[in-house]
């Protein structure tokens, strides 16, 4: 439950909009939801609809339209790699292709011990940096920018170690 | 010359509180805030000549003048989505510079007396947004922002809202709806956002290179900043550079500077040492513009990249050498379009799925003279019956690159080596 | 009176008032610009982009303010871009072209779009033959397809909502009509949009799932196939179907319905509730417009709950007891008996009938006990509802007019769950601006749109609207729904509050009845049952009509020491008509016509849908037969002849006859016609709107309570 598990957060996200407006407060509340499991589940759905004072649907609507929630589990690690135009140019296709292969994965698949989740992803602002991917897992997002394939492993194994 | 908007490139700790105010930081704010009304601060910023910087280039200071006086509450709202492919400008001055930034959202909101303000940052920004929920705190601390500031009447708070995946937030009205907590889908305008906003409420939505901006106005006056730049484009602009150069990055420099001093001399040139082919100026959302010589001599503002048949929009220039074909690149816009279409109007919602399904054909070497000249048609049908920009932008690459490249469209181009990889939601 | 406004359509002048939508603009003038997303029920968006036309506006000389004047005409400036005719308002001096090459070609266009993700399957598409989009497709589409059919968007077919609604997937056009519906108009926003871009569906992720009890409307508007009831899915074509206009018999709001019936084939075995094999049967329920009354919506019950009339264990025969069973006889040998029975019981009569008869039955039925000297009561009512007659809102009254400056107070009623459609209507004048007012010892669905919620112990409402006094007199309007909170205090309540007013339109009483035609009974002077175990007890003879006190446990029958005679007109061999001495098989509302009215006081006609059953008849029939066996004249020729009577008999009623009651006038907006695309397959009123009773209250002002 997010009202005991991350009281303070909850409150302060409501404080951001005016009292009569806690609808807004669906995409911070589902930021927050997805943190630890990396989606967003039932019982959250129900907890935010009730904060918020809007109907399940509401929300569920909400998690569908934006690529970064998800409504399933998937690796305890999203890679995501961006294979826009700037980063194409850039190789990020081969990158992405190559990590994957390393991974033994495809593209959108998992590692078999559940770890990560590689996908190819539109632009994510950092174009001249490529190529690059960020990572969405337990502690939000985060950038990894100029990678090469062997330092994506490196981080992998490194995470593989730490996440566990 | 120094930066003005990139200052951290100056001076390096320019995001800490002590040394931004060292150096003059919220110096314009408190000037503006205990010796100025509210419409003479928007009358500098119209005299300035300032335009935005989102994209649309509309000039900044007419759309504060139209917050009308008797609709109560206002608010400003930041637009920091940068989701458009070849643009990082904003991430740079928001992660390196970001007091002058918010000291630039507190004074769009004195002048259009707003006492709330939002920063919508894109999803992806979230180490972002933590560092400007840091500096807000300190700036509540040192009584910038908050009750009475100092010592008049005025109050104003500022707060940060992440996406969370959805270029479509970038366009304003879809990013209103965003924050109020709905699906990002634009609103049909009128009543446009000055008039009925945030919550129904005359709200002004500007760019964050745009209120970066205010500060040196609100500072310097008018007239240094018409200085800068071209006549109809005054002042600096970031352009991002990236693409097939070998130092891509964000650059700052006055509007006009031509193509080829922003590729050659700050660019360090083009990758492989090869000829550049293409350009496009705006992103994804441009059309393509050939590079001759005449390309690459025009200057960067509003009014010469038109003649090229294109936009100088965020400013967002990607570099195309000569390794690459067109279709290859359209393959690439189309499958960002497709997956970032809100899917509210018929138009975009199925041309940009036909457009993807055509661009497949031709990737595989399929009847690719009759599928190109669909794609093309597909495309301008498109054209003008969106309801919103997104997907007249996403008919700019196909239909230029196909009249202005049409060599490229053929069986055997070099498209096969790199397929676009499918994956991640909406894919 | 709002500013007019003129402008052209396609060279045709039109004034319309200011802030009209060019799209109405161009109906009220017989142009049908297509549109997909648009309803005049909702709230304009724009999505669809079907209804894109030329715009042109006047040229303005910034010098002087005037029109510029070319060649003795104002100059008109068109703008690049076509506009929305559905979102844009008109303007003086437009020029709006919805037929030019530009607009034809755009509306061609779109409908490429959206037929590049169709599937075309009209075929074995319900909505085939009532289709906008299958309409627009044969005006404009090419005949060759420019898309690959192996890159058309394919998709779940069969997802089922909720119990009652079934959505294909493929079919969908992305409208939002329907997510629109729940949210604006039903106030349940149950149904939304997944997924972006081409991945959008419609969803819903409450708990239950889709139980609106508003749901089947939005299989109305619902532009194409996407949205079906399980009721009907593939139960007919359009084309095969008879159409004929009833009432809902299910409440007191009356709605207007169309029952759509077709002849099943001999080989057809079951349909339904129903052996069907050669007989004509009712497919499916759908809303008929009355803006009045249910504009163009009904609820679930009055859509899906007819079934009842096409059960297998309707009565067909008349019925005698002999010999303590009950055994078929001839409609003589039944009637005979009962003049046998009751021509020496005269003064001990009681008819007991229920509000689910036509005034036309009543009306006979309380001849019949008049003329017995009995007495005639109506089962199953709200205490102190007769107060209806006299305070009753009264001609001219509309909810749907009501906004600021009315004032609509419910007490002890849950509308949403009573009268469905009152419940949205109320909804939507608070949304107006209307002060609602809610007095209940439950919440309900209503309360979050009321402006006061005043919560009391059950039985205390009537204190507590007594209460409200003050707090109501000002209202420049009041309407009062009442229901049933256990004594007739609640309605004398209710009443004293709005006695000054009756007579004046959108003021007065409204019963939250049970039953459909309770409103009629009371104004045919029917008395509310009271202690019934005492009445059943007294009587010598009993007649019943259309209820079934017993099976309700309101008469307990074990102790009884004298049992009356007992005759039962129904359509079931309910627990009452198992003790009937006689028992007389009627015919269904759906079997023939008649009248109710409404609880806003409107008398509306219903007609035959279907043929008779085996050998019943209509109660006002039946009643007649019994009245000459009596030697009492009363009408049964026909429903219409029997209005007369009462109408000549019934101050309230005076005027009315069956073809005043058959009028209709143009109502906005214009559906139900061969465009289909406004309000969807609610079908138009070429029957009867109906009349409101009123006329008595200039009375009712110098009664007293
Ligand atoms: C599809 C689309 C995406 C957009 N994305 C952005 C964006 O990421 N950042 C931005 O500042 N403006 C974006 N805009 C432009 C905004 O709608 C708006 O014009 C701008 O924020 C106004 O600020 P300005 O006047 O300071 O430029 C976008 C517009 C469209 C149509
Ligand atoms: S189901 Fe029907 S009403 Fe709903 S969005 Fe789809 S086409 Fe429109
Ligand atoms: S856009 Fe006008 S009807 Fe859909």
């Amino acid at each position: 439950m997010l009202a005991e598990k991350y009281p303070n957060e909850v409150k302060k996200i409501l404080a951001k909009y005016p009292p009569e407006r806690k609808q807004s407060a669906v995409m911070p509340l589902l930021h927050l939801a997805q943190l630890e499991a990396g989606f967003v589940d039932r019982h959250a759905v129900v907890e935010i609809a009730g904060i918020c004072g809007i109907t399940e649907t509401d929300v569920a609507e909400i998690i569908g339209f934006y690529t970064l929630y998800h409504d399933a589990p998937e690796g305890k690690l999203r890679l995501q790699v961006c294979t826009d135009i700037s980063c194409a140019l850039r190789g990020a296709d081969e990158f992405l292709a190559k990590v994957c292969e390393r991974l033994g994965i495809q593209p959108g698949g998992t590692t078999p011990d559940g770890l990560v989740t590689v996908e190819a992803v539109m632009c994510l602002a950092a174009c001249d940096k490529a190529p690059m991917f960020q990572v969405q897992g337990p502690d939000g997002i985060a950038y990894h920018e100029n990678m090469t394939v062997d330092k994506t492993m490196e981080f992998i194994e490194t995470a593989r170690k730490e996440v566990k | 010359m120094s930066h003005l908007l990139l200052r951290h490139r100056d001076i390096p700790d320019i995001g800490e509180i002590d040394v931004y105010k060292k150096n003059g930081g919220f110096e314009a704010f408190k000037k503006a805030v205990t010796s100025m009304k509210p419409q003479e601060v928007t009358d500098v910023v119209k005299a300035s000549g300032l335009r935005g910087r989102g994209g649309a280039g509309f000039p900044t200071g007419i759309k504060w003048g139209f917050i009308p006086g008797n609709i109560w509450p206002h608010y400003v709202v930041a637009n920091a989505d940068e989701s458009e492919p070849g643009t990082f400008k904003d991430r740079e001055i928001m992660e390196s510079n970001p007091l002058q930034f918010l000291e630039g959202v507190a004074i769009a909101a004195f002048a259009t007396g707003a006492n709330a303000a939002y920063v919508y940052l894109r999803g992806e920004f979230w180490p972002v947004a933590a560092i400007l929920d840091e500096k807000i705190a300190e700036m509540e601390k040192a009584g910038f922002l908050g009750d009475k500031l100092f010592g008049t009447d005025y109050s104003l708070r500022i707060y940060t809202h992440l996406g969370a995946g959805a270029y479509i937030c970038g366009e304003e009205t879809a990013l209103l709806e965003s924050i109020e907590g709905k699906r990002g889908q634009p609103r049909i305008r009128p009543p446009f956002p000055a008039v009925a906003g945030l919550y129904g409420k005359p709200t002004v939505v500007n760019n964050v290179e745009t209120l970066t901006n205010v500060p040196l106005i609100v500072e310097k006056g008018a007239d240094w900043y018409r200085s800068l730049g071209t006549a109809d484009s005054a002042g600096v602009k970031i352009f991002s550079l990236s693409g097939h150069v070998n130092k891509p990055g964000n650059y700052e420099l006055p509007f006009g500077t031509t193509f080829r001093e922003l590729i050659y001399t700050y660019g360090g040139g083009v990758t492989d040492g090869r000829p550049v082919k293409a350009i496009m100026s705006a992103g994804a959302s441009s059309a393509v513009i050939v590079a001759d010589d005449k390309a690459l001599d025009t200057p960067m503002d509003y009014a010469s990249v038109r003649t090229l048949g294109a936009d100088l929009g965020s400013a967002s220039v990607i570099v195309i050498n000569d390794s690459v074909d067109m279709d290859w690149v359209i393959n690439k816009t189309i499958h960002f379009f497709k997956h970032e279409s809100c899917g509210k109007c018929t138009p975009c919602r199925e041309g940009t799925y036909w457009m993807l399904h055509l661009i497949e054909r031709i990737a595989l070497g399929e009847d690719v003279k009759a599928t190109t000249e669909l794609l093309h048609a597909v495309a301008k049908q498109m054209q003008n019956k969106c309801l919103c920009p997104l997907g007249e932008f996403s008919t700019m690459a196909v239909t230029t690159a196909i009249e202005r490249f049409p060599a490229d469209f053929k069986a055997s181009s070099s498209r096969a080596k790199t397929g676009t990889i499918e994956g991640g939601k909406h894919g | 009176m709002a500013k007019m406004v003129s402008l052209t359509i396609d060279g045709r002048p039109v004034s319309v008032s200011e802030g009209t939508l060019i799209v109405n603009a161009a109906k009220t003038i017989g142009i049908d610009v297509p549109v997909f997303c648009y309803h005049p029920k909702m709230e304009p968006v724009g999505m669809c982009r079907q209804c894109l036309v030329e715009v042109g506006r006047p040229a303005i000389d910034r010098a002087t303010g005037q029109p510029v004047i070319e060649n003795g005409q104002p100059k008109i400036n068109f703008g690049p871009k076509l506009e929305t005719a559905c979102t844009t308002p008109v303007s003086e001096g437009m020029v709006v072209l919805s037929q030019s090459d530009k607009a034809r070609a755009s509306q061609k266009e779109i409908l490429e779009f959206l037929l590049t993700s169709h599937p075309l399957d009209c075929p074995v598409c319900d909505k085939g033959g009532e289709c906008p989009l299958q309409n627009l497709t044969m005006e404009h589409a090419s005949p060759q397809s420019r898309f690959l059919f192996d890159e058309k968007h394919h998709a779940e077919k069969r997802v089922p909502l909720g119990d009652k609604i079934w959505l294909d997937r493929e079919r969908c056009i992305q409208c939002a009509r329907c997510i629109r519906f729940q949210e604006q108009v039903a106030g349940e926003p149950v149904l939304a949009f997944y997924q972006r871009g081409r991945s959008t569906d419609i969803i819903t992720s409450s708990e239950p799932p889709f139980d609106s009890i508003f749901s089947g409307n939005t299989t109305d508007i619902c532009p194409v196939g996407a949205l079906t009831t399980a009721d009907f899915r593939f139960g007919a074509r359009p084309w095969e179907m008879k159409a004929a206009a009833s009432i809902c018999s299910l409440c007191p709001v009356g709605c207007n319905v169309t029952f759509n019936t077709r002849r099943e084939a001999k080989s057809r075995a079951r349909t339904g509730t129903t052996t069907a094999g050669g007989k004509v049967v009712i497919k499916r329920a759908m809303p008929r417009q009355n803006e009045q009354v249910n504009e163009i919506w009904i609820c679930d019950r009055g859509r899906f709950e007819w079934h009842y009339v096409e059960r297998e264990d309707r009565l067909e025969k008349p019925l005698v007891k002999k010999n303590g069973k009950l055994e078929k006889v001839s409609w003589k040998v039944a009637i005979e008996e009962i003049g046998n029975k009751v021509k020496g019981n005269k003064e001990e009569v009681v008819v007991l009938a229920s509000g689910r008869l036509s005034n036309e039955d009543l009306f006979n039925l309380k001849q019949l006990a008049d003329g017995l000297g009995g007495e005639a009561l109506l089962y199953d009512s709200l205490p102190g509802g007769e107060l209806t007659t006299k305070y009753g809102v009264s001609a001219g009254t509309n909810i749907g007019d009501m906004g600021a400056g009315t004032t609509i107070l419910v007490a002890a009623s849950d509308l949403y769950h009573e009268a469905p459609i009152w419940h949205l209507r109320v909804k939507q004048a608070a949304e107006r601006g209307a002060t609602l007012i809610i007095v209940n010892s439950e919440a309900t669905r209503l309360d979050k749109y009321a402006k006061h919620l005043v919560r009391c112990e059950k039985g205390e409402a009537a204190k507590k609207v007594r209460e409200l006094g003050a707090a109501v007199k000002d209202a420049k309007n009041l309407v009062i729904f009442f229901g049933a909170d256990g004594s007739s205090a609640l309605a004398e309540a209710c009443a004293e509050l709005v006695k000054s007013r009756a007579g004046k339109p959108n003021n007065g009483l409204v019963g939250v009845w049970p039953r459909a035609n309770d409103q009629g009974a009371l104004e045919l002077g029917f008395k509310p049952a009271q202690d019934l175990q005492a009445v059943f007890e007294k009587a010598s003879v009993v007649y019943i009509v259309g209820a079934d006190p017993i099976g309700d446990g309101a008469i307990k029958t074990q102790n009884v020491k004298r049992k009356p005679f007992i005759i039962v007109q129904e359509l079931f061999l309910t627990e009452t008509a198992k003790l009937a001495d006689v028992l007389l098989p009627a015919q269904a509302f759906t079997e023939r016509d008649g009248s109710y009215t409404s609880g806003e006081r409107r008398v509306q006609r219903f007609y035959p849908a279907v043929p008779a059953l085996g050998e019943t008849k209509a109660d006002y029939a039946i009643t007649a037969l019994i009245a000459a066996e009596l030697g009492i004249e009363v009408e049964g020729r026909s429903a219409g002849l029997v209005m007369d009577k009462l109408a000549a008999a019934v101050p309230a009623f005076a005027d009315i006859t069956y073809g005043k009651l058959a009028e209709t006038t143009e109502q906005w907006p214009i559906i139900g016609r061969a465009d289909l695309y406004y309000g969807g397959t609610s079908y138009q009123n070429s029957q009867g709107l109906g009349v409101p009773l009123g006329r008595e209250n200039k009375k009712a002002e110098e009664g007293s309570l």
